[in-house]
């Protein structure tokens, strides 16, 4: 969880959240205790993140923590395939970082049946990762099939969010 | 008596999951039934009477109505249209229920033996014939007396229909509500078939998945995610103790008790996709039946245990094949509409009930084995996990209905829809216990 948490807020650092405020908008504050259930944040600098070698494209990529599919496929489109691929630069960059590749459908269709679809949605992007250098045994694929929609609607525009595989480390 | 052994088993295990055998006061579920087609027998149920103490704590008559009434099969009189209220034999006089237009008559009497102790006698009566039909006697504790009329219910269904009614019966099913302090709340739950007697059997905060019967209804499989990943497990509904079925890397997913109760079908993706295995209980080997890179899930058991069917994407989008339950070839079974899902067999074997899609509709359907033809049951749009009650003449499935997961079944005929509700929170994935054979008259009652 700690580990989670500080690499939230070096890529905060890393994408350079002071846009919104100028050169020091981003003021590193006291880390903040767990349990309160309060937004992540850290201390300090983070080793290892070389915040400059990334483009602005990169950085709209990066801040991309979804990729979508469309209905009973696990195909990536081009715009998820750059999603991956500047995920897979950073995690390339910094081989510290272990990665969960976490599946899901939407509701329609059947329970069991949407738990593999949501496996073959987080396979399919570890095996882009892979072909882009991240090594397998950084990376962890669950499926959670229907099971946690983040959209509660029962209508295309939010099946089309809950259809997803969430890149997290 | 079962219940009063379970009270004492509390299971507190930690990662935030509480086994719970405690019956609490869980939401109940509330049936609404929303089409009765056609006109049923009609039979007089009269009020039981009461012997040994002023008041009982159940009104057994007014269980078995509620049940016959939910079956569609029969019309239950009105009380306040009695001529009479016979409590015993001797006081029966069948004229008064010709002139009602009852065909059935059943009476019945509740004596206190002891506190809490209580003996049921009925007599279910030919109004026409003037004959009985059936006698039977219980003794029972007051926790017991509603599983008392729903096996009178039964009795009656049996006599009068000539097929086994399925009232005193069960339902396993998820719920999921708002969380106290926030987030959401699984809970795996069990209930009389009429909605009566929730129990929780497992609590947790991440989804839960998938219960599934052992033929003797002692056990349900599930899948929970309280480690972060869908993992099997199976539970004993008892006692509440429980053990791991799987665990492997990736999937664990999809368990379907083998008829005998020796085997459990269940679906991993530890090879790399999801397989279809089936794991002999008794020393957990595994043996692979599925061999191929689509998705093979939701196996099913045929009755006789030779055939297993199951969902596989194989052909292009996901339709329902068959094969052997030892494995070997692989035939497909469904051919019309393009997606067809999570088949389950009727009792006696001739028919699957499965989810089928039409027109970007999800509909609970049944497939009939030997015509190969498909019927939709529903007009509701997202049903998922449709299974037969154990009798085979009403199919429980879950669905939306105004935003939310309900339960929904429909009769075999389609004739009569029922809805059952949460007062608050989604319900799904329904799985219908064996019939009960728990309880057992002491004695037949002879006229």
């Amino acid at each position: 969880m700690k580990m989670k948490l500080w690499h939230a807020v070096v890529l905060a650092l890393a994408l350079g959240l002071s846009a919104c405020g100028g050169d020091t908008a981003v003021q590193p504050t006291p880390s903040v205790d767990d349990q309160t259930g309060a937004e992540p944040s850290g201390t300090g600098a983070q080793p290892g993140v070389d915040g400059a070698a990334l483009t602005d494209q990169d950085r709209a990529a990066l801040s991309q923590r979804r990729v979508y599919f469309a209905f009973d496929s696990s195909a990536i489109d081009d715009e998820n395939r750059r999603v991956i691929e500047a995920h897979a630069a950073h995690l390339t960059a910094n081989p510290q970082l272990k990665l969960v590749l976490e599946g899901h459908t939407d509701e329609r269709g059947t329970r069991e049946y949407n738990l593999a679809l949501g496996e073959r949605r987080a396979q399919s992007v570890e095996r882009m990762m892979r072909v882009l250098g991240v090594s397998a045994d950084r990376i962890r694929t669950v499926s959670y099939g229907e099971e946690k929609p983040v959209a509660l609607d029962h209508n295309e525009s939010a099946w089309r969010l809950n259809r997803r595989v969430e890149i997290m480390y | 008596m079962v219940l009063s052994v379970a009270r004492k088993f509390l299971f507190v295990l930690p990662l935030g999951v509480l086994l719970l055998w405690v019956p609490r006061a869980s939401a109940i579920l509330t049936i609404e039934i929303t089409q009765s087609l056609g006109t049923g027998m009609p039979i007089a149920i009269v009020p039981f009477g009461v012997t040994g103490t002023a008041k009982l704590p159940e009104d057994v008559a007014a269980v078995i109505e509620a049940d016959l009434a939910r079956s569609g099969r029969f019309t239950a009189l009105a009380r306040k249209d009695f001529l009479s209220t016979p409590r015993a034999p001797g006081e029966v006089n069948f004229k008064d229920w010709r002139l009602v237009k009852a065909e059935a008559l059943v009476i019945g009497n509740v004596q206190q033996l002891a506190p809490g102790r209580f003996q049921v006698d009925f007599r279910l009566y030919d109004v026409f014939k003037e004959t009985q039909l059936a006698g039977y006697q219980y003794v029972v504790g007051a926790d017991l007396l509603r599983m008392v009329g729903h096996q009178i219910a039964d009795v009656i269904h049996e006599k009068l229909t000539g097929e086994p009614g399925a009232f005193n019966t069960r339902v396993a099913y998820v719920t999921k509500e708002s969380a106290a302090r926030g987030g959401v709340v699984f809970k795996l739950q069990i209930a009389d078939s009429d909605g009566y007697n929730p129990t929780t059997i497992l609590s947790s905060a991440e989804p839960i998945m998938s219960p599934a019967w052992s033929p003797d209804g002692t056990q349900l499989a599930y899948v929970s995610f309280e480690q972060k990943r869908p993992v099997l497990y199976a539970q004993n509904v008892i006692y509440g103790s429980r053990t791991k079925i799987a665990e492997f890397r990736g999937i664990n997913s999809a368990p379907a008790w083998s008829p005998d109760g020796t085997r459990l079908a269940l679906v991993l993706s530890k090879d790399g996709n999801a397989e279809i295995y089936v794991m002999t209980l008794a020393d957990k080997s595994l043996r692979r039946l599925t061999q191929h890179p689509a998705i093979d899930t939701e196996p099913a058991w045929s009755p006789d245990g030779r055939h297993i069917v199951f969902t596989s994407d194989r052909s292009g989008p996901p339709q329902i094949f068959r094969m052997r339950s030892d494995g070997g070839a692989v035939e497909r079974l469904t051919f019309e509409g393009s997606y067809n899902a999570r088949a389950s067999y009727s009792p006696d074997g001739s028919q699957l009930t499965l989810v089928t899609r039409v027109g970007g509709r999800y509909h609970a359907a049944i497939f009939d084995l030997k015509r190969s033809a498909l019927q939709v049951l529903t007009d509701t749009e997202l049903d998922e996990s449709p299974t037969f009650a154990p009798n085979g003449r009403i199919i429980l499935y879950a669905t939306a209905h105004r935003g939310r997961g309900v339960l929904a079944s429909v009769s075999a005929d389609g004739r009569v829809r029922q809805l059952l509700k949460l007062q608050e929170g989604d319900v799904r994935e329904p799985s219908w216990s064996p019939f009960n054979r728990q309880l057992q008259p002491t004695q037949g009652v002879k006229q």
